[in-house]
């Protein structure tokens, strides 16, 4: 089902936590709601799903509007960051929660219990109480809870925070999997920059209770609107170089480096801009050098992270393949970037 | 003695009766007599009958079930109203008995409080509380019960509110109405502060006898005298001022042998051991 929040507004007593924002979740797909830590994701999921009641605008299921229909009859399946599981209940107790309530028929809850068991893979677990489960497995009875009502939309918490590594990379894909087996539309919250762009099809990123952009996760990676989704996705991440324009140039380092600037919307002279540069774009063999010395080496097995510090004491990062011999601290170095991978922001932050 | 005193016809000031009691006295000696005696007479089934409806009533209607409702309705209240509500549910408890429960009395009372109202609507002048046997009964549990009823209250409102939200707020989505929130996740939830004050409030209303003292003081006849009040009036209050110390305490004295009975099977019977090292689930 496809849903639609339409100028929704959220205020906590005095403070607005969220001012009119629009966002479409489209029917099927996962968009990954990204943001730093109180920016008001949870806030927004739970407005979806009834637990909050919007000050102002609409939250359409469909063509119906829901915004003063209560949680209980709004049919949204949630995964709670904690889980919520009822820890007095067993697996199959949990699971059934949503049908029991609703009375439905005992051997129809049994079936749908187990059919929703088989499909997140806790066949075996259904008589365990909750405290007796491992993270990963109280994970998915969460999940099968929040699927086994058939539910209009999935509604992911923060789902993975509470995991190791070896179990975030697992349930990564297992939710994924799951979503795409039963092909409902689902909003995955999150701060994880990698969670987003592995999981969604697309992203929307929010800062302080607004969404600046909402793509797929390759173009909001490739084409940012501003500084801040430049610098939020990528680890890595993205460094920046003041820098000026003059007679069509970008001027870099007391005009010790100078290049054309790519693209046509070319700014007028003596305009002040922040150029962005991605680690996989500072490498050796680019065109435009500019020289540095490493100031912080750090192995991450496969690759090597290098900081290189430059004349004017800004930074750049470059990420190279451990294959190539590893570099000192201190050395000097000369590499170069390619000017039509460059980002360039304006003095407000605004992609140019 | 006083008995034989009247049968011979010679009247004494207290005083002298004092003087006379001390002489007569015998001394202690070692006997069951008075257990025998506890089990010979009638009296002694009805204060029994009368402590066991004494106790299961004001604890269940009460000190556990009214502890409930009230500590689930002011959860639901508004936080400023709720706090008003309990506050005002502390006062029986916090007041003390003599003057709270001479406010019931003046509430029952021939010219009381509910007599000034139901008087001129036509209904016959009376005390309210010592009228019938069922009156004093529904007098005594009320009494009791308001005051028993706040700890209850108070144990459970932190209980609930200790409830972590995200519980609560996934009953909602998964289509629990209030009822249903209640039923499967609360109650489950307070069923450790449920025993526990079921089991301490017992054995408190076991042994507490001073509302019932000042408000019916076991009458009208003996129908509202509960067995720790009975202890009470035999050791150190008999109306015809042959007190039986003796009686009276080997009458506590069976009132403690059952509370320390009762404690033991509860601690078996609900394994507190076992609740208390539940772990309790991350939330
Ligand atoms: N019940 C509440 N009362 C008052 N303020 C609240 C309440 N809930 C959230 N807020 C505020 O609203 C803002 C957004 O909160 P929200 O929980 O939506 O953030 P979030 O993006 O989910 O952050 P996190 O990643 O830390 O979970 C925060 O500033 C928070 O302090
Ligand atoms: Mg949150």
């Amino acid at each position: 089902m496809e849903i639609i929040l339409e100028d929704f507004t959220k205020r906590f007593g005095e403070v607005t936590v969220i001012e009119k924002m629009n966002l479409k979740i489209r029917e099927g797909e996962l968009l990954a709601l990204l943001g730093p830590s109180g920016c008001g994701k949870s806030t927004t999921l739970f407005t979806i799903c009834g637990i909050h009641r919007v000050d102002g605008g609409r939250v359409l299921f469909g063509d119906q509007d829901v915004s003063r229909v209560p949680a209980q009859q709004r049919n949204v399946g949630v995964v709670f960051q904690s889980y919520a599981l009822y820890p007095h209940m067993s697996v199959f107790e949990n699971i059934a929660f949503p049908l029991t309530v609703r009375k439905e028929h005992k051997n129809t809850i049994r079936e749908k219990v187990a059919e929703i068991a088989e499909l997140v893979h806790i066949g075996e677990l259904l008589k365990r109480r909750p405290e007796q489960l491992s993270g990963g497995q109280q994970q998915r009875v969460a999940l099968a809870r929040a699927l086994v009502r058939k539910p209009s939309i999935l509604l992911l918490d923060e789902p993975l925070a509470n995991l190791d590594a070896k179990l975030r990379l697992e349930m990564r894909s297992e939710i994924r999997r799951i979503q795409l087996e039963t092909r409902i539309s689902a909003v995955l919250v999150t701060h994880d920059q990698v969670e987003a762009m592995s999981m969604s099809d697309r992203i929307a990123i929010m800062k302080e209770g607004e969404i600046l952009q909402v793509a797929s996760p390759t173009e909001m990676y490739q084409q940012p609107i501003n500084d801040f989704v430049a610098g939020f996705l990528g680890n890595p991440p993205i460094a920046f170089l003041d820098a000026h324009v003059q007679e069509g140039e970008i001027h870099l380092l007391n005009r010790k480096i100078q290049f054309n600037f790519p693209g046509s919307s070319m700014p007028t002279n003596g305009t002040k801009i922040r150029l962005g540069i991605r680690p996989e774009h500072y490498q050796p063999n680019n065109p435009i050098q500019i020289p540095g010395t490493i100031s912080f080496v750090e192995t991450q097995g496969r690759e090597n992270l290098y900081d290189v510090m430059l004349d004017d004491g800004s930074i750049l990062r470059s990420i190279q393949s451990s294959a190539t011999e590893s570099i000192e601290k201190s050395a000097q170095v000369l590499w170069g970037i390619q000017p039509d991978k460059v980002l360039i922001f304006d003095q407000a932050g605004n992609r140019i | 003695m006083k008995a034989a005193l009247a049968e011979l016809q010679i009247e004494l000031t207290p005083y002298q009766i004092n003087t006379l009691s001390q002489a007569a006295y015998t001394g202690w000696v070692w006997t069951t007599d008075n257990f025998h005696k506890m089990t010979i007479l009638p009296e002694t089934k009805q204060i029994l009958f009368n402590t066991i409806i004494y106790v299961t009533f004001t604890l269940l209607l009460f000190n556990v079930g009214f502890a409930l409702v009230l500590a689930i309705a002011t959860f639901y209240l508004p936080k400023g109203q709720a706090g008003i509500f309990r506050a005002l549910w502390l006062l029986p408890r916090i007041s003390p008995s003599v003057l709270y429960v001479v406010l019931w009395k003046w509430l029952t009372w021939d010219t009381g409080f509910l007599n000034a109202i139901l008087n001129p609507l036509g209904v016959a002048q009376r005390n309210w509380m010592l009228d019938t046997t069922l009156n004093a009964w529904v007098f005594v549990v009320l009494i009791n019960g308001f005051i028993g009823a706040s700890m209850g209250m108070i144990l459970f409102s932190s209980a609930i509110t200790a409830i972590p939200k995200p519980l609560l707020y996934a009953s909602e989505v998964d289509g629990a109405n209030r009822w249903q929130q209640i039923r499967f996740i609360i109650l489950p939830q307070l069923k450790w502060p449920i025993l526990f004050v079921t089991v301490y409030q017992c054995l408190s209303l076991l042994t507490s006898f001073e509302q019932i003292l000042l408000s019916t003081d076991g009458g009208p006849g003996s129908t509202t005298e509960v067995w720790a009040l009975a202890a009470y009036h035999n050791a150190l209050d008999n109306y015809w001022g042959n007190l039986q110390y003796g009686y009276g305490a080997a009458l506590a004295l069976v009132l403690v042998v059952i509370g320390v009975i009762m404690s033991f099977i509860f601690l078996r019977f609900f394994r507190f051991q076992e609740l208390v090292r539940q772990p309790r689930i991350e939330q």
